[in-house]
């Protein structure tokens, strides 16, 4: 996957001579997962630059480059570190083009690392997307996969409004199904590890169903995605497991068209679970599917305290806390 | 254990309050003409003697002194003040209807008006202007029509914010001045990353920003001062310091043992404090940073040690935080009155030739409220459509705001 975002980048630095490409050791570096390696070799420092530790620099710089015309795209370095920058993003970003009646608008891509497993504790693990669901005037994405990461990254530079850009970083080498006791697999065995060269995009708001079902609908997003397939399938249950890809705007009818289908329904994320973005999917879910379900809607999160670092495996929502889940929904009704 | 030595708590506390006379020596003044005028390749270290000390043109005989003169056009003055009184007037206007009912809410720049006249005249129309909410002076030099102005303080059918908008947040992208957001200092930072693009690009416009001296407390001060730093940036930082933020004094945004001026070398940022309410000065240090930014060296940060006549806005009463008559004390005088005497001084204007134009400047104000009004004001129809509530949210309306819309219009029926 961080192959496939830096050929998203590479690829629209290549076409577009607005964009640029700025955050933390992202420069000479490459930065700390590698994700930005060789772009400032090959398009200099002028195009890809190395920035003060400043989330809210990074955040005001990227929105006055993109009212002059560029397409700036930032790394914050984890999304544990993107609060510094938040009154930039939510006052500013998201309320340009609306406060301006559309005179003015800042497309830029805000790229940044989220979700646990790879014992970060609790200040590289979390997974905010409510906290930035809840902004109107923003666009979040999730991708779960590489194929989706680099057509999802393209087309979130071509968007002319900002896209927070989320990304699960323990799927960044490889896909994992919540056993941290199995081998690390990587992407090339997996069906959307493949990764074409060159330009594609994967539209922004609209939702995939990754496997087909009758039994129940799975609605999950980043890791998420891996593990609800992995504990449907350890319990044998023809479940509908749909990535909902983009958190904001969300693709309402791909989700309810498949809940009125199976009658049951199952949203799985990371995040902790009070107010976390379930709790959106699951009224939007009621609302237009309740005369349907057969069951009710089961919420699986992260528990709702900090991630610690020595519990990590017990507070991530493994297959175990899914399976469980499922089980519930399936003897309900 | 009297003498012991121990932690203390320092609370600033302003030279006056109500009822009392202030003293203003805490502005260690300097007279006109006391600064020299170095080169504008000057290294940023370098300038703390300009950061510390003040820049001054027009002396108390209202004349132009010592290397900061500008040199300006009689022509180019009279425009300058006709710039100022048309901003105090549209001000004092706006104001009154304000307290009429017709507006919600306003913000006058009284006493600060060389700031932004002075400067939006010194600066290249392709520069990119980042302002406050009180460099209402910066759209009378661009000539943005009065009535555009008025029909955003209405929100009425003209309104440029669609509706949106606190009253005095404009913005005007052909006129390349940034929307005003209403949240304090954001700008800053955000009018460094332009001149980033600027050079970026290999243009040389430049960028200039504004926030109050109360709201360089925030850390997108810090943020911008580093990144204007790192990048050399060709912006130009300004910190009007008009001594009040709502009713606390400028000694709670740290300036009473430094110059806000000072903090520009300690970042490695030229640094200049100026008298702001001379216009000749003004002007100078603003051709003087432009010119320094234009040549690659960097960014400015600019002092305007000016004071705030009005109340910050017309929602709080200043009579309750600071002696009534303060104003009138205010050892570096009116913006407006100061360049007026200057240009007698010169014989290119007259008390009449004044009275003039402020009656024709009030005449201008009065027929473009008259025209304004005609597309409505909050209270009274036309109004603008609530759909447009729904617009410009994203480039392209989603689903769940088109059914929102739905809502609404049921709601309305």
């Amino acid at each position: 996957m961080i192959q496939a975002l830096n050929s998203a980048m590479d690829v629209m630095l290549e076409r577009d001579p607005g964009v640029v490409v700025l955050g933390e050791d992202v420069g000479y570096f490459g930065g700390v997962f590698r994700t930005t390696d060789g772009l400032q070799r090959k398009y200099g420092e002028h195009r890809v630059l190395d920035t003060p530790i400043s989330e809210l620099g990074i955040v005001a710089a990227s929105i006055g480059m993109a009212v002059n015309g560029l397409r700036p795209v930032a790394e914050i370095q984890f999304a544990d570190y993107i609060y510094p920058g938040y009154d930039q993003i939510v006052s500013e970003l998201a309320r340009l083009r609306y406060r301006s009646a559309g005179e003015f608008y800042a497309p830029v891509t805000i790229r940044t690392p989220c979700g646990g497993g790879i014992r970060g504790g609790q200040t590289h693990s979390q997974s905010p997307e409510a906290i930035f669901a809840h902004v109107c005037g923003v666009k979040v994405v999730m991708p779960s996969n590489p194929y989706d990461a680099k057509g999802l990254l393209i087309a979130a530079i071509e968007d002319d409004d900002p896209v927070i850009f989320l990304e699960p970083k323990r799927l960044y080498n490889g896909p994992f199904d919540g056993d941290p006791g199995k081998p690390a697999v990587p992407w090339s065995a997996h069906p959307r590890g493949e990764v074409p060269e060159g330009h594609y995009t994967v539209p922004i708001s609209k939702a995939q169903i990754v496997r087909a079902g009758k039994d129940i609908t799975i609605i999950a997003y980043g890791t998420m995605v891996h593990v609800a397939e992995a504990a449907a399938q350890s319990l044998g249950l023809d479940a509908e497991v749909i990535d909902v890809r983009t958190i904001s705007p969300l693709d309402s009818e791909t989700l309810c068209e498949s809940v009125r289908r199976t009658g049951r329904c199952l949203i799985v994320h990371e995040a902790t679970r009070f107010g976390g973005f379930g709790a959106e999917i699951a009224a939007t879910v009621q609302e237009q599917c309740f005369w349907q379900l057969q069951a009710p809607i089961g919420r699986v999160g992260g528990w709702d305290t900090p991630y610690p670092h020595a519990f990590e495996w017990e507070y991530f929502p493994g297959q175990k806390r899914v399976a469980m889940a499922l089980e519930a929904i399936m003897s309900a009704g | 254990m009297a003498n012991r030595l121990r932690t203390r708590l320092h609370v600033p506390h302003p030279p006056a309050r109500p009822g009392d006379r202030t003293d203003f020596s805490y502005l260690k003044l300097q007279p006109a003409g006391a600064q020299p005028r170095p080169d504008v390749k000057l290294p940023a270290q370098a300038t703390l003697p300009l950061a510390s000390g003040l820049v001054r043109v027009l002396d108390d005989e209202h004349r132009a002194v010592g290397a900061w003169d500008p040199h300006v056009e009689p022509e180019v003055l009279q425009a300058g003040l006709r710039h100022m009184l048309l901003t105090r007037i549209f001000d004092e206007r706006m104001q009154r209807t304000q307290r009429q009912g017709r507006i919600s809410f306003y913000m006058r720049s009284y006493g600060e008006e060389a700031v932004s006249v002075a400067q939006a005249m010194a600066l290249r129309p392709g520069d990119m202007l980042f302002p406050s909410y009180r460099n209402q002076g910066l759209y009378m030099v661009r000539g943005r029509p009065l009535v555009d102005l008025m029909c955003q303080l209405l929100s009425n059918t003209r309104d440029m914010c669609k509706g949106r908008q606190l009253p005095v947040m404009y913005h005007w992208r052909q006129g390349k001045i940034f929307s005003i957001s209403g949240n304090l200092a954001t700008q800053f930072p955000q009018a460094v990353g332009w001149a980033m693009a600027a050079a970026i690009k290999g243009e040389d416009h430049v960028a200039a920003t504004w926030i109050g001296e109360g709201s360089s407390a925030e850390g997108d001060f810090h943020a911008g001062m580093v990144f204007a730093e790192v990048y050399q940036a060709p912006v130009l930082l300004n910190i009007v310091n008009n001594q009040w933020a709502i009713s606390t004094f400028q000694g709670f945004a740290g300036g009473e043992r430094s110059t806000f001026a000072a903090r520009g070398p300690g970042y490695g940022v030229a640094g200049i404090r100026v008298d702001g309410n001379d216009f000749l000065a003004v002007h100078a240090v603003t051709q003087w940073a432009a010119e320094r930014a234009r040549k690659g060296g960097g960014p400015t940060l600019i002092e305007h040690v000016t004071y705030r006549a009005a109340a910050h806005s017309t929602s709080d009463d200043p009579s309750r935080y600071r002696p009534k008559d303060e104003y009138e004390h205010w050892p570096l005088g009116d913006p407006v009155e100061r360049l007026k005497l200057h240009l007698i001084a010169l014989g290119e204007w007259s008390q009449e030739r004044h009275r003039k134009l402020a009656g024709e400047l009030e005449e201008e104000v009065a027929a473009a409220w008259r025209e304004a009004t005609k597309y409505g004001t909050l209270n009274e129809g036309p109004r603008l459509d609530p759909d447009l509530m729904f617009e410009d949210v994203l480039k392209d309306m989603p689903e769940h705001l088109a059914r929102q819309r739905e809502q609404l219009r049921a709601e309305r029926g």
